[in-house]
């Protein structure tokens, strides 16, 4: 206790060299915190932002279907198994067949993925409700194909929307068809994977126009939809088997932002450590005068590294004073990102909202409060080799 | 009945390693003090008397002989049962008054009653009546900063006899003090002397503080050359101010 009271008195006391380590130490709470919380928010938004509009409550897939090899999408197709009709036909799944297409915008040829998909779904945070609206109301097989695209096709293929081109794609038999289709709306999403390389149909159109009736490739689940297992042989991928790429992307970043932590909190340990050799240095005679009074070193170590570790606890109230607002504030109004961050390979939005979880916090507190005390522990070392009568002198060892 | 003797030196010898050399700064070194008495070591400087002091206060080891204090041999002390010592039966008194910047004259003088973990009540009653003492209780909290160098060592003194030691140790206290503090301090120690009954062993070449002494041991080279029983300048009616 009575060392406590010395620490608080001796760091009160010191003035302006207490508060110019408190508010160094306070930056990088509100830092590392910032930091942090701007990689944990970006991964809540890229995890959100793909569940609207790709995961719902996970998929079931056709049993020949491999996302990644276009070359199993000839075969990945079929009926759906009746649990998943039913939950089609109650609006808890969202069936999608998907095939392989070629695009002919001003006569110039993309490969893409033709994805028919219900226009009335709600699963999915897709525009769908565009394509119930055919641009030209005529006989099914010959009308212009009502299509959805998002801005990243949009942008690669010069397509706006009403614009037409020729689509092209191979039917249950292996014939190649054409039919020209208009693009009935240009979205915007976060998440490439309903965008790059795609093209949304409405699903009845691309079954007839494929001679596949009431087959699908996969089917999306409604959020919190009880999951039957493996009806007719349907795999299921959960949400957490997508997001498991996105996870681990995001702990690769996560590794950035920790060295960016790791950066600002040596900065300020720097700082502290500087101090404290200093101040042990300046303080020699105190030294030497607190053992002539009875402290043992033990205790005069004591001292110097709780008065580190309440340098650590003011900074960490002096960063609750003034960060708790600005983080709240860059929380609401967010993070611009700039345009070029959709490369970075997952769904990052315009702005990016940081979220400080409890934890983080916590565990931020904890990390710099450890490190005060013990950078502040380090010099005091000396103090142990310091005889108290050369201390008492102003001498050092 | 004979009367335990307050310190016991015996065949005392300080060494220190100088490169090759070595320097002998006490070469056996045989004394004894009592309880209640006002003595000092005078001489010339490097003649010993500090390292003696810091022996006989437990902040340093002899190199060979023993320093009885209070029943207590020095050399096989550890930290912490000389620190114990220190804090209960030892005060200090230095030239440069060291006294913590950061604490009030109050809290200088209450800091070592804190680490005897007196109650508050106990302490503050300690402490005014040291400041009492020391015609310093209306400055109680006023910062060393503020005070002149004479109230800095009467501060000092406050703090060394706030807690009743057996044993006040007195490295050059009027060094850096005039003429008028000097005996101000010198007169003030004398009455806690005579009031407490508290032991003063003074380190000294001020002949303003010889005055007082009662016994005066002469250290040259680091041996006695002289130990007598002197009877204060004081004590004589206008030999001292």
């Amino acid at each position: 206790m009575t060392i406590l009271k010395l620490a608080v008195k001796n760091l009160l006391g010191a003035g302006l060299r207490t508060w110019l380590n408190v508010f160094v130490l306070s930056l990088s709470f509100v830092l590392i915190i910032f930091s942090r919380g701007l990689i944990q928010g970006m991964n809540m938004q890229a995890e959100e932002a793909m569940i609207a509009s790709e995961v719902g409550g996970g998929h079931f897939q056709h049993p020949a279907y491999d996302p990644y090899d276009p070359l199993t999408l000839a075969d990945a197709h079929g009926p759906l198994p009746a649990p998943l009709a039913a939950l089609a036909a109650s609006g808890q799944a969202a069936p999608v067949l998907v095939i392989q297409g070629t695009i002919y915008p001003e006569g110039r040829l993309f490969a893409v993925l033709v994805k028919g998909i219900d226009p009335g779904q709600t699963i999915l945070n897709i525009p769908t409700s565009f394509l119930a609206r055919d641009p030209a109301p005529a006989p099914p097989d010959t009308s212009e194909i009502p299509v959805l695209i998002g801005t990243r096709l949009a942008k690669l293929t010069g397509l706006r929307k009403g614009d037409s081109f020729t689509l092209q794609w191979r039917d249950a038999r292996g014939t190649f068809d054409a039919l020209d289709a208009t693009v009935v709306e240009v979205f915007s999403t976060t998440v490439q994977t309903v965008d790059s390389g795609q093209i949304w149909v409405p699903l009845d159109r691309l079954r007839e126009m494929t001679g596949l009736p009431g087959e699908a490739t996969f089917a999306v689940l409604a959020p919190e939809t009880a999951v039957t297992p493996s009806p007719g042989g349907w795999v299921f991928r959960s949400p957490d088997d997508f997001l498991a790429d996105l996870r681990s992307m995001v702990s690769a970043k996560t590794i950035g932002s920790s060295i960016m932590s790791v950066i600002f909190l040596s900065l300020a340990m720097l700082a502290i450590f500087d101090t404290q050799v200093l101040s042990i240095f300046r303080r020699r005679r105190e030294i030497g005068t607190l053992i002539a009074l009875g402290f043992t070193r033990t205790k005069v170590i004591a001292l110097f590294t709780v008065e580190g570790f309440l340098t650590g606890v003011l900074a960490a109230l002096l960063a609750a004073v003034y960060g708790t607002p600005l983080l709240a504030w860059v929380a609401r109004t967010g993070w611009a990102m700039p345009a070029d961050v959709d490369s970075f390979g997952f769904a990052i939005g315009e702005r990016l909202f940081p979220a400080y979880s409890a934890g983080l916090v916590a565990g931020t507190t904890f990390l710099v409060l450890l490190a005060t005390t013990v950078i502040s522990f380090i010099p005091t070392r000396r103090i142990a080799k310091l005889k108290p009568t050369d201390a008492l002198r102003g001498r050092t060892p | 009945m004979t009367e335990t003797p307050l310190i016991v030196t015996k065949d005392l010898k300080k060494i220190y390693p100088m490169g090759l050399t070595k320097l002998e700064a006490l070469a056996g070194v045989n004394l004894t003090f009592f309880k209640g008495e006002f003595a000092g070591l005078v001489g010339p400087s490097g003649s010993g008397k500090t390292t003696l002091l810091n022996i006989l206060g437990s902040l340093d080891v002899p190199s060979e002989g023993s320093a009885l204090v209070m029943g207590r041999a020095i050399e096989s002390l550890s930290h912490k049962e000389a620190a114990r010592l220190r804090n209960r039966h030892i005060g200090f008194i230095f030239q440069t008054f060291n006294l913590l910047p950061v604490y009030s004259v109050y809290e200088n003088v209450e800091f070592a009653l804190l680490l005897l973990g007196d109650p508050p009540a106990e302490r503050r009653r300690k402490v005014m009546a040291a400041l009492e003492w020391v015609h310093l209780a209306d400055r109680a909290r006023s910062r060393p900063a503020q005070l002149s160098g004479g109230e800095s060592q009467r501060v000092a003194i406050a703090r060394a006899v706030v807690k009743r030691p057996d044993l006040v140790l007195a490295d050059e206290p009027t060094a850096n003090l005039d003429a008028e503090n000097s005996h101000n301090i010198l007169r003030t120690m004398e009455s806690l002397n005579r009031e407490l009954g508290t032991t003063f062993l003074f380190a000294t070449h001020d002949p303003k503080v010889m005055q007082y002494l009662r016994r005066k041991i002469t250290l040259v080279d680091g041996r006695v050359a002289a130990d007598e029983i002197v009877e204060p300048a004081g004590e004589s009616p206008g030999a001292r101010p």
